[in-house]
């Protein structure tokens, strides 16, 4: 390459299809934009196919259904059966409501690929708590469908404080239901998750334990479970490569038809994200602003402009960086060398103190902010400042 | 499972979940699984794609050698699969 600052453009090799912000459950962490209830838009079967076909073509070959909870959609076979046509390996994610063992049969019969399905917790109590629904018995004989039509079960935790100290019983309910593949995703601080950040940070006592519990049972399983174990940024003083680099491997689709770099990218401010029903993903891949604004390096700013970390994290996320530091291009506050990085300490020491103020009373008493409609419309009509540091 | 010691007479096949296909995008075999993917090397291709749960590693090494006009390729054959299995890309009984 003549220009070193000018990154060589790959092809996108996955595909997110987020369906539908409709869902069933109401989570504390939910990753789906605060204002999700004000985009209803969703769209046609016809700009699915249209956009798997214009994917595949340009060589995705992994696709991701998701949402909201993309069983919602009727047309989710039709989906899925041209999807695996194309050539696609199809990733379901779901929480499991809505999946019958007829439905999981015609899944299955349309040639998906994979399920994976979404748990709270172990325990009963807290996974209705944290969803805000009865679903724990349901996402057991969820497991037992998915098993039935022999798809690999893999399973997806969402962890935090509420439920990190349960780790052990997690894994061990994990490994009963004979997950082949687990995931303990610690909560990434985007969206509803941001908004509730004081009350779901772990303390850095609980990351040790966790992740010492974790590595016993890796110990213990050995190959016949994979357990995948997702660090905090916040507590790790360190950036992730977001997206493995923006617009390099994933192409997000939302339920109206936007298309992002990473599903929370909308929120960034003076971007334009193209929308699939005036645009061709080639078009929108290769020529869009918003999927080059932060491709490669050429971009940043100091201190990441000099830093010999550049290549590795590509700077964290801008979605972090809008949030906390009020400057998309700024390096991820997560990092350790971030000028705003101070803040994300606070955050953290706020959430230990909140912690160990708790201890001793119920969850229940804690102030979470429930994904739904009603708080959705709430938030957005209060929505003015973006970086607003949510204080206890 | 796949802890069964490996001999020319195992017949391995595609582990739960896995798939194998070629992408020309790619120029490559690439083996998909839940929410991921391994671009495979031209030989690793053309050892999985000949593990059909029907032949076994002698079927399959004597193909390799005929195909590559090769000798002595039971050792990499046998490597390979090896790493496979303790991938789960590869099941054997």
């Amino acid at each position: 390459m003549s220009d070193p600052t000018k990154p060589q453009v790959g092809h996108p090799l996955w595909l997110l299809a987020e369906l539908t912000y409709r869902c069933p459950l109401h989570c504390v962490f939910c990753y789906n934009p605060v204002d999700f209830a004000t985009q209803e838009q969703e769209l046609s079967t016809e700009d699915w196919l249209r956009v798997l076909r214009q994917g595949r073509e340009m060589g995705a070959v992994q696709l991701g259904l998701s949402g909201g909870e993309p069983l919602l959609r009727d047309d989710l076979e039709v989906i899925v059966a041209e999807a695996r046509r194309l050539g696609y390996y199809t990733n379901l994610l779901t929480s499991g409501v809505g999946l019958t063992p007829a439905r999981a049969k015609a899944l299955k019969d349309a040639g998906l690929d994979h399920v994976q399905l979404s748990f709270q917790d172990s325990t009963r109590e807290m996974n209705d708590f944290l969803s805000h629904t009865k679903t724990f018995e349901l996402k057991n004989k969820v497991a037992k469908i998915i098993k039935d039509q022999g798809w690999p079960m893999v399973m997806n935790v969402v962890i935090h404080r509420m439920n990190i100290d349960h780790m052990d019983r997690i894994i061990a309910m994990a490994h009963e239901m004979g997950a082949e593949y687990v995931e303990l995703a610690n909560t990434q601080y985007y969206s509803w998750a941001y908004v509730n950040r004081e009350q779901l940070l772990p303390t850095h006592e609980q990351l040790k334990r966790a992740e010492a519990i974790t590595d016993a049972w890796r110990a213990k399983l050995g190959d016949t479970m994979k357990l995948f174990y997702v660090a905090p940024d916040y507590h790790e003083g360190k950036a992730k490569k977001c997206v493995n680099g923006w617009g390099n491997m994933f192409l997000t689709v939302v339920p109206d038809g936007t298309a992002v770099p990473c599903h929370t990218a909308k929120m960034l401010p003076g971007l334009a994200f193209p929308n699939v029903k005036a645009m061709s993903l080639r078009e929108i891949w290769y020529e869009s602003e918003g999927f080059n604004r932060y491709r490669g390096t050429g971009w940043m700013k100091e201190p990441c402009a000099s830093c010999e970390h550049k290549e590795e994290d590509l700077g964290g996320c801008r979605c972090q960086a809008y949030m906390i530091a009020n400057d998309p291009a700024a390096a991820d506050p997560v990092c350790r060398f971030s000028p705003e990085h101070h803040k994300v300490v606070e955050a953290v020491a706020r959430a230990e103190a909140l912690a160990t103020s708790q201890a001793g009373q119920t969850v229940k008493e804690f102030p979470l902010v429930f994904r739904d409609p009603a708080s959705s419309r709430r938030l957005s009509a209060a929505q003015t400042a973006p970086a607003t540091e949510t204080t206890p | 499972m796949s802890a069964a010691p490996i001999t020319p007479a195992t017949v391995p096949r595609m582990g739960t979940g896995f798939r194998m296909q070629w992408e020309p995008v790619q120029n490559a075999h690439v083996l998909l699984y839940p929410e991921g993917m391994v671009k495979l090397n031209p030989s690793a291709g053309e050892i999985m794609k000949r593990c059909d749960g029907q032949r076994d590693i002698a079927a399959i090494v004597a193909d390799l050698e005929a195909a590559f006009q090769a000798q002595g390729l039971q050792g990499d054959v046998i490597g390979f699969v090896e790493l496979a299995g303790q991938q789960r890309w590869l099941v054997w009984d």
